[in-house]
């Protein structure tokens, strides 16, 4: 949890995006976070992001849903309570195959999607601070991180000569914050 | 310009010209407005044949089972054959959602959002049926492998009902999570643009604070990626599970290796007559034609009489199998299918599945909506006949002819159908009221390539040629 301040530039297409962001990489200016209303291809590269492991999670998931599978119900049949099935062996295992994928799916799946909100920070109720209102419609927003030695004027002038058609300073929370927050309070804090 | 070219040949997903922000609005529409009578009118229908049905299931439970028409030859009636119909038709909502992300299908992204949600609804509705048929539903959790103080006594993982209850949880769980995963940010997109307090919070809620960075747009990409790749092979696994529970056994016309291919391929055409039923009134009452276009209708229905095709040959392959293997009550099976007492519902499944979806072969009528609609309906009736021939004529005339029996549904359980009806349509007006039918950051991620306003932007470059083209290219930069 932090109060920062951003310079906050808004660009209305993708094709001024990406020389835009290139120009924020080559300034030396930190560049907190760039805002699409959908997944833009490229974008992760050209701000030099690294590929998420997100799969391999899932894969460990999907495993452990296997081997809990196959553990659990090999277990049942010959140790706990093996049952004779019309004289068919105990450990049957081409019977334990589609609970078996059901499971691993069902794990990888669930597993995927808790880690992926984890890793993102998102739960229901969690509150970030929106740039720009049209972020999730029309509008890429780029913030840049601003220290007390950063001229704003400097970086605003800098941010228009990307393209950019709006641009403005804004003190907000960088993280995000749960249930209720006095913005107030927290920008005289900063 | 745009990073992606597609040639003018295909036809635009979306049409009119349109921007990012009007996508936006466009969709976000029927959100913000009142519902119009229409869908006031619909919705209070489906909530009292929704209660009906719970009327109906409450005689049931109250009751017993003995309330339904089912008898000792005949003990799976309309309850198993309305299950395999409504998990069934779910079926289409994975492929268009899962599949054809795999194919990288562009079409995809004007239908995947309701099409998911049918399916996720549709669900719901099958397992009603075997809970229900339990009969003793109170105890309905004895299916579940827990701890318990009889023994601990499991169930039967061995058994193809068993393997249903895995299949037909995971495949809800998953639908579920793969559906919601791609609401997030079209919830936050209506967060942002809310002007009641209380819109406000509730998308707040609904879409987990998300805020679309670059990370998480990667993050998101790569998941629906992997969900899918997950949801394709699980999708084609639940029917063939629940054809498991009549191919395992050894009932004549039941026992047959063909049953998953044939159950898997049925499913996709029942589910995609389903899509568009739903899909030709959402379009016309929330007037999105230009988002679920003709070329949408026409491509479905392609998908319609390759599928259709596909049951047909099945069927044709079991009428040749019970022939060529000379097992007499195999021969015998079949022939009281289709001239015993009930050679009305093996006719019926007939023509509508098997002769019905061929006039799909004539791109006019691909492309009438109406018809398109009226056909849809009739798909949906071939395949609740081919599930009731499947089930009940298999099994009413056994080994021993002085149990041969006949039977028909009584009240409560044409009641249980109607109020899954009645759910289902609940829920799909209740989404279509709140959710965006269409999955808004999808639309604008293929808005520049397969946009019509986009397209004919790139008339100029189609008049080049390919070396012209390519040259200009090298040196853009």
């Amino acid at each position: 949890m932090a109060i920062k301040k951003f310079a906050v530039a808004c660009y209305d297409d993708e094709a001024v995006l990406f020389p835009a962001i290139d120009k924020v990489r080559n300034s030396g200016y930190k560049l907190h976070d760039v805002y699409t209303p959908f997944p833009v291809h490229g974008l992760d590269q050209a701000m030099g992001l690294k590929e998420t492991d997100l799969h391999i999670a899932g894969f460990i998931y999907g495993i452990t849903g296997t081997s809990t599978a196959v553990g659990f119900m090999s277990w049942i049949f010959t140790k706990d309570w093996p049952i004779n099935f019309g004289g068919k062996p105990h450990f049957s295992l081409p019977a334990f195959i589609p609970i078996t994928f059901e499971l691993t799916v069902l794990f990888a799946a669930v597993g995927m999607v808790l880690t992926f909100c984890y890793l993102n920070q998102i739960m229901p109720g969690v509150k970030k601070h929106v740039f720009h209102p049209r972020q999730t419609d029309d509008t890429f927003v780029v913030a840049i991180e601003l220290s007390e030695h950063t001229s704003e004027a400097e970086v605003l002038a800098f941010l228009k000569s990307t393209g950019a058609n709006e641009t403005n300073v804004q003190v907000a929370e960088s993280e995000w914050w749960y249930g209720r927050f006095d913005k107030k309070e927290a920008y005289e804090l900063s | 310009m745009h990073l992606k070219y597609e040639s003018s040949t295909r036809e635009p997903l979306v049409e009119g010209n349109k921007t990012y922000h009007q996508v936006t609005e466009d969709i976000c529409k029927p959100i913000e407005q009142k519902p119009s009578r229409l869908w006031y009118i619909g919705f209070f229908f489906s909530i009292s044949l929704l209660l009906f049905g719970v009327f109906s299931v409450f005689w049931e439970v109250y009751w017993g089972i003995g309330v339904w028409g089912i008898n000792r030859t005949i003990g799976w009636g309309w309850d198993i054959t309305n299950f395999v119909w409504w998990v069934g038709i779910g079926h289409a909502g994975t492929l268009i959602s899962a599949i054809l992300l795999l194919f990288r299908q562009g079409w995809r992204t004007g239908v995947n959002r309701a099409a998911e949600a049918m399916t996720i609804f549709a669900v719901m509705c099958a397992g009603q049926f075997p809970i229900f048929h339990m009969g003793r539903v109170w105890d309905a959790f004895y299916v579940l492998p827990y701890p318990n103080s009889r023994g601990p006594l499991w169930p039967n993982f061995n058994s193809a009902l068993l393997w249903d209850v895995f299949a037909i949880s995971t495949y809800f769980t998953v639908s579920l999570l793969f559906w919601y995963s791609g609401l997030v940010p079209d919830f936050a997109t209506i967060r942002d643009r809310a002007k009641t307090n209380l819109r406000k919070r509730l998308y707040g809620l609904a879409s987990f604070g998300w805020t679309g960075t670059a990370k998480n747009w990667q993050r998101h990409e790569a998941l629906s990626l992997v969900l899918a790749g997950l949801s394709t092979p699980l999708v084609l696994s639940v029917h063939t599970i629940v054809s498991f529970d009549f191919a395992t056994s050894v009932i004549p016309g039941w026992h047959t290796t063909i049953f998953p291919p044939y159950f898997v391929a049925g499913a996709i055409f029942s589910g995609f007559a389903m899509v568009q039923t739903l899909l030709i009134m959402v379009r016309k009452i929330f007037k999105l034609e230009e988002y679920i276009t003709l070329a949408h209708i026409e491509r479905m229905n392609k998908v319609i009489v390759l599928t259709g095709s596909i049951v047909g040959v099945a069927y044709l392959t079991e009428l040749f199998m019970a022939w060529y293997s000379g097992v007499e009550y195999e021969q015998a099976a079949f022939k009281w299918r289709i001239l015993g007492p009930y050679w009305w519902s093996y006719w019926a499944m007939m023509s509508c599945n098997v002769i019905s979806p061929q006039f799909f072969w004539f791109k006019k009528l691909r492309r009438n909506v109406p018809f398109t609609f009226i056909m849809s309906i009739v798909v949906n009736i071939g395949m609740w006949f081919e599930r009731f021939v499947i089930i009940v004529t298999s099994l009413y005339r056994d080994y021993i002819p002085g149990s041969w029996s006949y039977y028909s549904p009584t009240w409560p359980e044409v009641g249980f159908y109607l109020g899954t009806f009645g759910l289902f349509f609940t829920c799909f007006f209740l989404f279509a009221k709140y959710f965006p039918v269409i999955a808004i950051a999808e639309i604008k991620f293929i808005l520049k390539t397969s946009g019509n306003n986009y397209k004919e932007k790139m008339a100029p470059i189609e008049e080049k040629s390919v070396e012209e083209f390519a040259h200009e290219m090298e040196h853009a930069h």
